[in-house]
């Protein structure tokens, strides 16, 4: 190609979310009929399903799957939700390429189950949780929350979790661990796109403990009440609603507790652009622009820009963490 | 080179050229420019004006290694111009859609922002280029001043690629291609005097 990107999808075959429940439902509701109907060969069907399953990982996608979930008080109201196209067609996953628009095309190549996520550091015992116990560990809320990224755009998403202090619980730390690192799967068979970057893999994130344990911080495992699809950081991954985006780790494998600050990956790519804390911050510039306003995607390109919140809009619920932090210096 | 070849390539350039603007235009129109339509028009029209600028930087040597290929030289001022016209539109929907036409906000990350800085200073090296293109212009500067003159379409081209790359997150190596193009064109032009002074030498002995 000589010149121009490929274009996006037209609007025109963008699913609605409605005929897109549709089409989920009546798939599924086929599957089951089709089960009853026939048992015998339905079984048979079903193995040959699941032979194709081991040639196409996409085939064995959970993505999509309904999740049983409860409402929260601690969902944003009031504004517009981003669409599940936009949500998925708009990824910074760099493992899977660091177009946008590539994570929605390669992820699918991401195993995630079986799935487990290791537990180790500063903790009583060192444990290891399969995806299916987290999932069942508590209750899945529905959370809608602002998500606002270091590159100026933001989104609002439904996820689905529970507080990752549910989970922290369960790891029973120790008086020591101070802070949690996430770790994020790293294959650079199946991540082949990674090594387009010069970063250094697996791509890791961090949180003081305080932070982790605030109920806002959501373990998620899903979005829009389905399972999450692989590119938007499937089987689990984190969202801390105030701060920006790249410190909510995709597809954590490991959980480590510490007592000192870790290492993480944007911080140590550049260190004066990317802090460890990262709230959102409409005060404290990013070197390369302002943040004090940012645009939403999937509004057209004459759209106002918005206006960034303190704490993406968050502060009442966390200011209190950072009383008496100069946040300028702790950026 | 028959007349009508020339006009067919010229049509065939121009369309190419103008590719992206029209799909641009017709996605702005139809609200199908994505999930973030801005990002997609700055560099969409960033990435067309380095790509522009290092083709019509590629068609000297061309024509000096594969002296059949002279005729290159129609269009290498097309090419050039749609750089600019590129690079203008980039500098434009920075003004309006990043900016917002707000002065202060736009001084603020001339002043602040190095890539900002760099950006402004690739549109402004290509400006008087793209002044002096008409035959007029050749005319009345002459020949020589001219050609010192459009020299600094080198500077320039470094100086885009260095926007770009301090545009980019480090550790994105998105930049790479486009700059070694640009390595290998510049590189060649030390081995390009060479070339020619080896051809001329035995017909002066």
């Amino acid at each position: 190609m000589l010149i121009g990107k490929p274009s996006d999808i037209p609007s025109s075959e963008i699913t609605p979310r409605d005929a897109y429940e549709d089409y989920v439902n009546v798939r599924r509701s086929e599957r089951r009929s089709f089960l009853r109907g026939a048992v015998a060969a339905g079984a048979a069907a079903l193995g040959a399903e699941r032979l194709g399953e081991l040639f196409d990982p996409r085939i064995g996608a959970l993505a999509g799957t309904k999740l049983d979930t409860v409402k929260s008080p601690l969902t944003t109201t009031g504004e517009d939700l981003t669409s599940l196209n936009d949500l998925t067609h708009y990824n910074n996953f760099y493992e899977f390429g660091v177009q946008k628009n590539e994570p929605g095309q390669n992820a699918g190549a991401l195993p995630t189950r079986p799935w487990t996520v290791k537990v180790e550091g500063k903790v009583k015992t060192p444990k290891t949780f399969d995806i299916e116990a987290l999932l069942k560990l508590r209750p899945l809320e529905d959370r809608v929350y602002r998500h606002r990224c270091v590159e100026a755009w933001s989104m609002v998403i439904p996820w689905v979790g529970y507080s990752l202090s549910e989970f922290i619980k369960q790891c029973e730390p120790l008086s020591t661990a101070k802070y949690v690192q996430f770790l994020s799967y790293y294959d650079k068979k199946v991540e082949k796109w990674a090594s387009d970057t010069s970063i250094f893999w697996p791509y890791s994130e961090g949180l003081r403990m305080d932070e982790a344990m605030h109920p806002l911080t959501l373990l998620t495992f899903g979005l829009y009440g389905e399972v999450l699809p692989n590119q938007n950081g499937a089987p689990v991954r984190i969202a801390v609603p105030w701060k920006y985006g790249f410190k909510s780790a995709k597809s954590i494998v490991t959980v480590r507790f510490l007592d000192k600050q870790p290492p993480t990956t944007w911080n140590d790519q550049g260190p004066s652009e990317y802090g460890f804390y990262s709230n959102v911050n409409p005060t404290v510039d990013h070197p390369r622009w302002s943040q004090k306003t940012e645009r939403r995607i999937g509004l057209p390109f004459y759209a106002q820009r918005k206006t960034t919140l303190m704490f993406n809009g968050y502060a009442d619920q966390v200011a209190s963490l950072y009383t008496g932090m100069d946040l300028r210096r702790n950026f | 080179m028959k007349r009508s070849t020339l006009i067919l390539l010229k049509t065939l350039t121009w369309a190419a050229c103008l590719g992206p603007a029209i799909l641009l235009t017709y996605q702005a129109v139809t609200n199908t420019l994505g999930p973030d339509p801005t990002a997609n028009i700055e560099l969409t029209t960033g990435y067309n004006t380095l790509l522009l600028l290092i083709l019509s930087l590629a068609i000297t040597p061309l024509r000096k290694f594969v002296p059949r290929l002279g005729w290159l030289i129609k269009f290498r001022r097309l090419l050039g111009l749609f750089a600019f016209f590129y690079g203008t539109l980039h500098m434009l929907a920075y003004v309006a859609l990043y900016a917002g036409f707000n002065v202060s906000a736009m001084l603020d990350d001339i002043a602040k922002r190095k890539f900002i800085t760099m950006g402004a200073a690739t549109w402004l090296l290509l400006l008087p280029l793209a002044a002096t293109s008409t035959n007029w212009a050749i005319r009345k500067l002459g020949g020589k001043n001219w050609n010192r003159l459009h020299k600094l379409v080198y500077v320039a081209a470094v100086c885009g690629i260095v926007h770009y790359w301090w545009q980019v997150k480090p550790g994105v190596l998105a930049p790479m291609n486009l700059t070694i193009s640009l390595a290998v064109l510049l590189a060649l032009r030390p081995v390009l005097v060479w070339w020619q002074r080896r051809r001329v030498r035995p017909v002066a002995a």
